[in-house]
C-alpha cells in the first residue's frame, strides 16, 4: 500500500472525525453543564463503546465482499458524501449559506436542558439519553468515514481508526479544558478540505472498481484531490457573485 | 427509539443534500462505466471532469437561488 494512501486515509479520517466530534462535544458540554457530568459522560461513553464495537465488527466483515464490488459501493458512497460536504462548504465559503455556529448550538441545547427542569437524585435518564443520542448520531458518521476510507485497500483500517481516535482524544481534551463550545475551530475550512479529500478518494475507488486505468496508477488519487480542490476553490468566487446577483435582483 | 430514527435520518443526510447532485453524479458514473471500454485511458479523466462539472453546476444553481 503506497504511503500516500496511508497518510491521506489517516488525514481524511482525522479531519472528518474532528468536525463530527466538535459538534457532539458542543451538545455534551451543554448537557453536562446543566444536568451534571456523571450521567452525561456515561451516555457519551456508552455511545463510543457501541460505535467501537460496530467498527470492529463491520470493518473486518467488509473483507468478505469481493474487492471490486466493495470499491464500487464504497466509492459511490464516499463520492456522494464528499461532494455533498464540498458543495455545502463552497456555498458557505461564498456566503450563500450561513456557517455552522457552535456557540448558538450550545446556547440552544442549554436552553432545551434548562426547560426540562431540575434533575432528580438518582440516575439522570435525560442527560444519559441526550449525550448518547448525539454521540451515536455524529459517531455513526465517523464510523462510516473510517470504514469507507479504509475499505479500498488492505491495511487501511488501522490508520483510519488511528486518525479518528486521535481526533477524539484532542476534541475530548479540549472540551474538558475549555468547558465551552469550540467555536474557534475553522469548521467550514475543515469540511472543505475533507470534502475535497473524500471526493478524491470516492472517485478513485469507484474508478478502480469499474476497472478504470488511472493515469499514474495509485498517484492518481493525489491528482484527483488536487483537481477537486482547484475546482472547489475556483467555484467560491463564482458562487459568491451569483449569490450577490440573485440577492440584488430580489431587492 | 427516537435515536434510531435520528441515526437513520443522519445516514440518509450523509449522502443526499441536493437530490439533483446525487442523481446526476450516479448517472455520470454509470455512463462512464458503460463507456469505459471505448474511452480507454480517458475514462478516469472523463469521470473526474463530469463530476467536477456536476458539482460546480449544482453549487452555482443553489447560489442563484440566493
Amino acid at each position: 500500500m503506497p504511503i500516500s494512501h496511508v497518510v491521506a486515509t489517516a488525514l481524511a479520517a482525522f479531519l472528518a472525525s474532528a468536525v463530527e466530534f466538535v459538534e457532539a462535544a458542543t451538545v455534551v458540554l451543554a448537557v453536562g453543564g446543566v444536568r451534571g457530568w456523571r450521567d452525561t459522560l456515561v451516555g457519551a461513553a456508552a455511545a463510543v463503546g457501541v460505535l467501537a464495537a460496530l467498527t470492529a465488527v463491520l470493518g473486518p466483515a467488509l473483507t468478505l465482499i469481493p474487492l471490486h464490488a466493495l470499491q464500487v459501493i464504497v466509492g459511490a458512497l464516499l463520492l456522494l458524501f464528499g461532494l455533498r460536504w464540498l458543495r455545502k462548504a463552497i456555498l458557505r465559503a461564498a456566503g450563500v449559506l450561513a456557517k455552522h455556529d457552535e456557540t448558538a448550538a450550545y446556547a440552544k441545547e442549554r436552553e432545551a436542558m434548562l426547560e426540562l427542569g431540575a434533575r432528580g437524585a438518582g440516575f439522570d435518564a435525560v442527560a444519559f439519553g441526550a449525550a448518547f443520542q448525539i454521540c451515536m448520531i455524529e459517531g455513526t458518521e465517523v464510523v462510516f468515514i473510517v470504514i469507507a476510507v479504509s475499505a479500498g485497500g488492505a491495511g487501511l483500517l488501522l490508520p483510519a481508526s488511528a486518525g479518528a481516535a486521535v481526533a477524539l482524544v484532542i476534541v475530548a481534551a479540549l472540551g474538558f479544558a475549555l468547558h465551552r463550545p469550540m467555536a474557534q475551530v475553522p469548521e467550514n475550512t475543515l469540511k472543505f478540505i475533507v470534502g475535497v479529500i473524500l471526493s478524491g478518494f470516492g472517485a478513485f475507488w469507484l474508478g478502480e472498481g469499474m476497472g478504470v486505468a488511472w493515469p499514474g496508477e495509485d498517484l492518481a488519487i493525489l491528482g484527483l484531490i488536487a483537481g477537486f480542490g482547484a475546482i472547489a476553490l475556483a467555484s467560491v468566487p463564482a458562487c459568491r457573485a451569483r449569490g450577490l446577483r440573485a440577492a440584488g435582483a430580489r431587492a | 427509539m427516537g435515536w434510531i430514527a435520528g441515526v437513520a435520518k443522519e445516514i440518509w443526510g450523509l449522502f443526499v443534500d441536493d437530490i439533483g447532485l446525487a442523481v446526476a453524479s450516479l448517472v455520470w458514473v454509470a455512463i462512464v462505466w458503460i463507456a469505459a471500454r471505448w474511452l480507454g485511458a480517458a475514462a478516469g479523466p472523463a469521470l473526474f471532469a463530469g463530476l467536477a462539472v456536476i458539482l460546480v453546476t449544482s453549487a452555482l444553481r443553489r447560489a442563484g437561488q440566493g
